[in-house]
């Protein structure tokens, strides 16, 4: 063994204490607390054993939540990949002086507070929002439609939160494709379409997946869309937890449903390292 | 491609629109802000500073502001300095298990803030300690870690090691080879590390909704709370304020941070 072994441990002391302290230990405590009992009295008891759980897949109301959530992950993934795909694009291939400053912009919205940015969906598709207004304006409508608090405005809520970090996941993908291969497909007789059907499509998917994987999972810990812009039918599996734990004081319960949804984002994302490499991601936070 | 071909020009036009989607709530907050009327949200009837004068006003309003920048302040120093000796252990050393644990420290991004939120608690209930301004702080610092960790990797990536070996081949002892040399070198992402873990922890909501007492609310929570009524033009007014910081703060920096470097030069 070298001497000055022990400087790397130095450095890295007070950060891996932290997270080992401040997210090690606690998430051991939640798979801990998932086990134990709630008497009625409102105290918990330790035990050993799966009532929680039980109690999750019951009947057909836990399980609901925890379905719509994985089904409107999906949906803001798709919609995103749609959305998000052409914007990259653009960026990687105009030659415009401004695209630096486009790129900046669309990451914007990074900096605007998430909570501003859901609860403004209000001001546009509120019942005397600016959707409406318009429409009464110009005589479409003769009284406003309502149009807030269901599954489509959480989804625009959840869009405008994460569709940055899927254009910004293409776009270092696009950005790391060697440009004489589009040149050389191009003298091979490709047209533009098929240059990019061959050649860019293929070599941006590792950027595309990545993305996904990160909208998937940031979406299905989501809180704050469904509870500001959607009803009570709405709820994804981050509202239950906050209603068991800080509402109804159910710790126990509260710590088996985040054990679940760790568990859901764990297969997930171990999966996708399996086959795909989980490092593309992090690439997307270290291009600027 | 031709950039007059029609398939160029649709997609620009997607491009605008989708720029309009991401604007569009952003920007009409900031005009709302303005909006005289107590009741209802469109037609805006003129223009009036009332709720910008009316937030000045509110205390508890003013606090939150107080406790978000002070709590931003803090996580972004404590964030920073330890994510930048963990950059320094990463890049410059070789150790087993080095990259377990890079993908350790890097997790709480992948980890949902509500879990976090109930794990710290959890713990903390056990320790059997109130909540408090240090839980918001630790908290924070853990959530903006990972960013601080990734900026400041990627930039150290870049410095070549023999700068460093250079400095101490001349005499440099290991604290002035990083102060005289590396630091500098370092400084912009040290930079964008500590605002964006600024931004983060002043705009962090729903670990924050966890952690926070009616004591120590944060902005974000303030008009969370404030939602719980229906949308008012005075939390427009708010958003608006934030808004203009938030975005102002970084364009500031990188301002400040091209007019430092030149007067070095």
């Amino acid at each position: 063994m070298k001497s000055g072994n022990w400087k790397p441990w130095a450095l890295l002391a007070p950060s891996l204490s932290a997270v080992f302290f401040l997210l090690v230990i606690p998430v051991c405590f939640i798979v801990v607390y998932s086990f134990w009992l709630r008497a009625p009295s409102g105290a918990d008891i330790p035990a050993f054993q799966f009532g929680n759980y039980a109690k999750f897949f019951e009947d057909f109301f836990y399980p609901k939540i925890l379905i719509r959530t994985i089904r409107i992950s999906f949906e803001t993934v798709i919609v995103c990949v749609i959305m998000g795909y052409i914007p990259a694009y653009y960026f990687y291939r105009s030659q415009s002086r401004y695209k630096k400053a486009f790129l900046l912009l669309i990451m914007l919205p990074f900096w605007v507070s998430f909570i501003i940015r859901t609860m403004s969906w209000i001001n546009i598709m509120g019942d005397t929002g600016l959707i409406n207004h318009f429409l009464l304006k110009i005589g479409l409508i003769q009284s406003p439609i309502s149009m807030l608090y269901n599954e489509f405005t959480v989804l625009m809520g959840l869009i405008m939160y994460l569709l940055p970090f899927m254009v910004l996941n293409i776009y270092v993908s696009l950005e790391g494709i060697d440009k004489s291969l589009l040149e050389a497909a191009r003298c091979m007789g490709c047209t533009e379409w098929q240059a990019f059907r061959e050649v860019t499509l293929p070599l941006s998917l590792p950027g595309v997946s990545a993305g996904c994987l990160l909208v998937f999972v940031l979406t299905a810990g989501t809180y704050l869309p469904p509870m500001i812009l959607g009803g009570p039918s709405n709820d994804m599996i981050a509202n239950l937890i906050f209603k068991r734990v800080i509402g109804t004081l159910d710790w126990p319960f509260g710590s088996a449903i985040s054990v679940i949804l760790l568990s859901l984002l764990f297969v997930i994302v171990w999966t996708y390292n399996r086959y795909l490499g989980i490092n593309q991601i992090f690439k997307s936070f270290q291009g600027n | 491609m031709k950039r007059s071909s029609p398939g160029w020009t649709l997609i620009r036009i997607y491009t605008f629109l989708v720029y309009v989607f991401m604007f569009a709530p952003i920007i009409v907050v900031i005009v709302l802000a303005f909006n005289p009327k107590q009741f209802g949200i469109f037609p805006m009837e003129g223009v009036s500073f009332r709720w910008f004068v009316k937030l000045a006003q509110n205390e508890s309003i003013i606090d939150a502001f107080q406790n978000s920048l002070i709590l931003g302040s803090l996580t972004a120093v404590i964030s920073t300095g330890i994510g930048i000796l963990a950059a320094m252990a990463f890049i410059r050393f070789e150790f087993p298990g080095k990259n377990t644990l890079n993908t350790v420290l890097l997790s709480p991004i992948m980890i949902p803030e509500v879990v976090l939120g109930v794990a710290l608690l959890l713990f903390l209930r056990w320790l059997q300690q109130p909540k408090s301004f240090a839980l918001l702080l630790i908290g924070h610092v853990v959530l903006t870690l990972p960013y601080v960790l990734l900026i400041v990797q990627a930039r150290l990536v870049g410095i070549k090691k023999e700068y460093e070996e250079a400095a101490k081949s001349l005499g440099a002892n290991a604290f002035q080879t990083f102060r005289d040399v590396t630091f500098p070198l370092l400084l912009p992402a040290i930079l964008a590390g500590a605002l964006f873990s600024f931004t983060i922890s002043f705009d962090d909501i729903t670990a924050t909704l966890f952690w926070a007492t009616a004591q120590n609310q944060t902005v974000p929570v303030k008009i969370f709370s404030m939602l719980r009524n229906s949308i008012s033009p005075e939390i427009n007014a708010l958003g608006a304020v934030m808004i203009v910081l938030t975005i102002a703060t970084p364009l500031l920096a990188g301002y400040l941070s091209r007019k430092f470097s030149k007067v070095k030069d």
